[in-house]
């Protein structure tokens, strides 16, 4: 997308070629890592990883929606040089918190393009963002203020991964096959393409050469990275859903909320610990500790209602396509019982 | 079913499908669907390919079926075990069945076998001669039940016209040959709809889920709520309706519901749902996999058809889909309850020897009311 303006550009920044633009700019990538001018940008880019693998959301420099030529840079290299780092260093959890925290970044800039009707090629860009991302077709609803409109389809297909009220169908606006959103809505329907479009975009990248200068910001990388060190939990008297649930963990990919209860509820009914499962929700890419432990204890049963919850039936996890069957799992209505199987065949 | 009852609606059934074979429709893309039929005291036959007319009828004339189904889903092999089939899209379906109305001319038109005993007797919880809590509810033919059905089929169709915009003739309605109605999608954009998303569909369709905030009220301060207006489209105008009654009323309707607060207004909502919903089953439809009555089949809990209502209105489906002449037939009928086919009354009957039309001995048969002599 060479065609993009510098506004753009420093937006969405994983849409621009980014060989292509270091060549426009006159740069090597030796040059990025040793030229002590260029410091700034590799601060920046690690300023950025972290605060993705913390959370926290990272502060763009973009004021007022609007693009200098200075932001431009800071925000484009940086992000160019953040994926190089993380394609050096190969964590697949600071990808995927990467990706996410971009894609959020970026969501809000979406938003923000929507919003502004007075800007044709804004709305137009951001229209076109969403469409080649998740193939929705946005339209704006002509006589309302910051309202679109998308296909009842499409908003089906995205909108059942949401687990919050508000996101079902019969809690929007819908007529003549349309749903109708605000910017904000319609940005964050296409979240999870933004950020698997981002990570797959870093994945796929060609790995670059390592560069001398690059070698101080990596071992910073490394340390964070270890943060997110999970010891490996699996057991082969673990039945495949919740090897599974494990396995997507680990990889920080994101597990949905019924993945999440069947992983705690089942480790609990096990006789894990708190603390032993807690570890393993880290690498998830919305990970918050508090939140994480606030929720086990509740499944637990020490805060909340006081009711412990129980590990769901294996037709639920099923009904939620969290089911992986082998032929061990015959004749089991309970994940649970399949330790206990595998010990009476034994 | 006895040995000499089978005989008889075996035969009528192989004389249906030999003179009628027209009557059935076979759905688009056949070829792709996976079809499945059930015989009289037997199991379910499935993951049948059907490419033809011929087949079909092949089919039915060889095995007479008591009742034939096809998938409302297409599949590069339907004729493989599910997990093979490939599945490539699905009908969106819908199930509108009477005794999901919960209306009170039920009991009127319902009686019970005990299924320890055998006794038939008149609608009750338990058998009155030996008590047995193990019964079999068998309803007959009802006039309001029908209508009920109907209204709820109008209250679909505008839900799908208006609010999916799905075109009024890729909707069709059928009569399920028992009592109530089949609603088929065809040829519509919402095919590609797995399960989850049909289920928050069918939610949708049956007002379910429904949040205050949607129609305008506040749950922090209630008295900057700004409720939807009569005139607005979708749900949010048929709930304004509902609730408001005319224009004229809204005023101080929403003074009411303001004063009464967010809970009472979230409790209303869920009430609502059992007014305005529509009252499909919800399992029919987030089903992507389904073997549905084929158009034009058997309904072997009745003799009548499954048959297309082109004018739903008019629609008198005993009599309309009722296509068993009217040889006089003589049967052991037990029926405490009256019911009517072809514009003609019959019953009630207490373990009498009979003769009656064929459609109406098979109609009995067929319920588990009535043997052959």
């Amino acid at each position: 997308m060479t065609d993009l303006g510098k506004d753009e550009m420093s937006k969405y920044p994983f849409l621009a070629d980014a060989g292509e633009y270091l060549k426009d700019q006159g740069f090597t990538l030796e040059q990025l890592g040793s030229d002590s001018d260029l410091e700034l940008f590799m601060d920046q880019a690690i300023h950025r990883i972290k605060s993705a693998a913390e959370g926290i959301p990272y502060e763009s420099a973009i004021k007022n929606n609007e693009a200098s030529d200075a932001t431009l840079s800071i925000e484009v290299f940086s992000f160019l040089l953040a994926v190089i780092l993380l394609k050096l260093n190969g964590n697949n959890t600071l990808i995927r918190k990467f990706s996410l925290a971009e894609a959020r970044r970026a969501e809000d800039f979406l938003k923000k393009d929507l919003k502004e009707m007075s800007d044709e090629d804004k709305v137009e860009l951001a229209k076109k963002i969403i469409f080649s991302l998740s193939s929705i077709t946005v339209e704006e609803a002509k006589d309302k203020k910051d309202q679109f409109f998308i296909p009842v389809y499409d908003y089906l297909m995205h909108s059942v991964h949401f687990h919050e009220k508000e996101w079902k169908l019969i809690n929007r606006q819908v007529e003549d096959g349309k749903v109708f959103l605000t910017s904000e809505k319609v940005a964050r329907l296409v979240r999870s393409e933004l950020s698997n479009f981002i990570s797959k975009k870093i994945l796929s990248a060609k790995s670059p050469s390592m560069v001398t200068g690059f070698k101080k910001p990596l071992e910073k990388l490394t340390s964070l990275a270890k943060k997110y060190y999970v010891p490996t939990m699996v057991s082969s008297e673990y039945p495949p859903c919740i090897k599974h649930a494990i396995d997507v963990m680990e990889k920080g990919e994101n597990l949905p909320h019924s993945g999440r209860f069947l992983l705690g509820t089942y480790l609990l009914g096990v006789g894990k610990s708190i603390e032993q499962i807690a570890p393993l929700f880290k690498n998830a890419p919305d990970y918050n500790e508090k939140i994480t432990m606030y929720q086990l204890n509740s499944l637990n049963g020490s805060t909340g209602s006081g009711t412990a919850y129980k590990c769901p039936s294996c037709e639920r996890v099923k009904s939620k396509d969290l089911c992986f069957a082998t032929s061990d799992c015959d004749g089991i209505i309970n994940p649970l019982q399949f330790k206990k199987k595998k010990i009476l065949n034994a | 079913m006895l040995e000499q009852d089978l005989q008889l609606v075996e035969a009528t059934f192989k004389k249906y499908y030999f003179e009628n074979f027209d009557l059935l429709s076979i759905p688009e893309r056949a070829p792709e669907r996976e079809f499945g039929y059930q015989k009289f005291n037997g199991g379910m036959n499935r993951h049948i390919g059907i490419k033809s007319n011929e087949e079909l009828r092949v089919l039915l004339i060889t095995n007479i079926p008591s009742d034939v189904y096809c998938s409302n889903g297409y599949y590069s092999f339907p004729n493989l075990p599910m997990s093979e089939k490939d599945w490539k899209g699905a009908d969106l379906i819908f199930d509108i069945d009477a005794k999901d109305l919960n209306l009170t001319c039920r009991q009127e038109h319902t009686c019970i076998k005990c299924i320890s005993c055998g006794v038939i007797s008149l609608s009750q919880l338990t058998c009155p001669s030996c008590k047995s809590n193990k019964i079999e509810t068998k309803s007959v033919t009802c006039k309001n039940c029908i209508n009920g059905a109907k209204k709820e089929v109008f209250k679909l169709k505008k839900i799908l016209e208006e609010d999916l915009a799905i075109k009024k003739e890729d909707i069709q309605v059928y009569f399920s040959g028992n009592e109530g109605f089949h609603i088929h999608v065809i040829n519509s954009q919402y095919h590609k709809l797995g399960s989850r998303e049909r289920n928050d569909l069918v939610d949708y369709i049956m007002f379910r889920g429904a949040m205050p905030e949607t129609f305008g009220m506040k749950k922090y301060k209630p008295e900057r709520s700004s409720f939807a207006e009569i005139d607005d489209k979708g749900w949010r105008g048929r709930v304004s309706k509902h609730i408001f009654g005319s224009k004229s009323k809204r005023s101080k309707a929403v003074s009411e519901i303001i004063s009464d607060g967010y809970v009472i207004f979230q409790n209303k909502l869920e009430n609502l749902k059992n007014v305005i919903g529509v009252k499909i089953d919800p399992n029919v439809t987030i089903d992507i996999h389904r073997i549905f009555r084929l158009p034009g089949s058997l309904n072997s809990k009745s003799g009548m058809s499954k048959i297309l209502c082109e004018n739903l209105e008019k629609f008198d489906p005993y009599s309309d889909a009722c296509f068993i002449d009217d040889e006089k037939t003589d049967v052991l009928a037990n029926c405490p309850v009256q019911f009517t086919l072809k514009n003609k009354k019959f019953g009630p009957y207490r373990n009498e020897k009979i003769t009656i039309p064929k459609y109406a001995a098979i109609y009995l048969i067929c319920k588990g009311l009535a043997n052959t002599t």
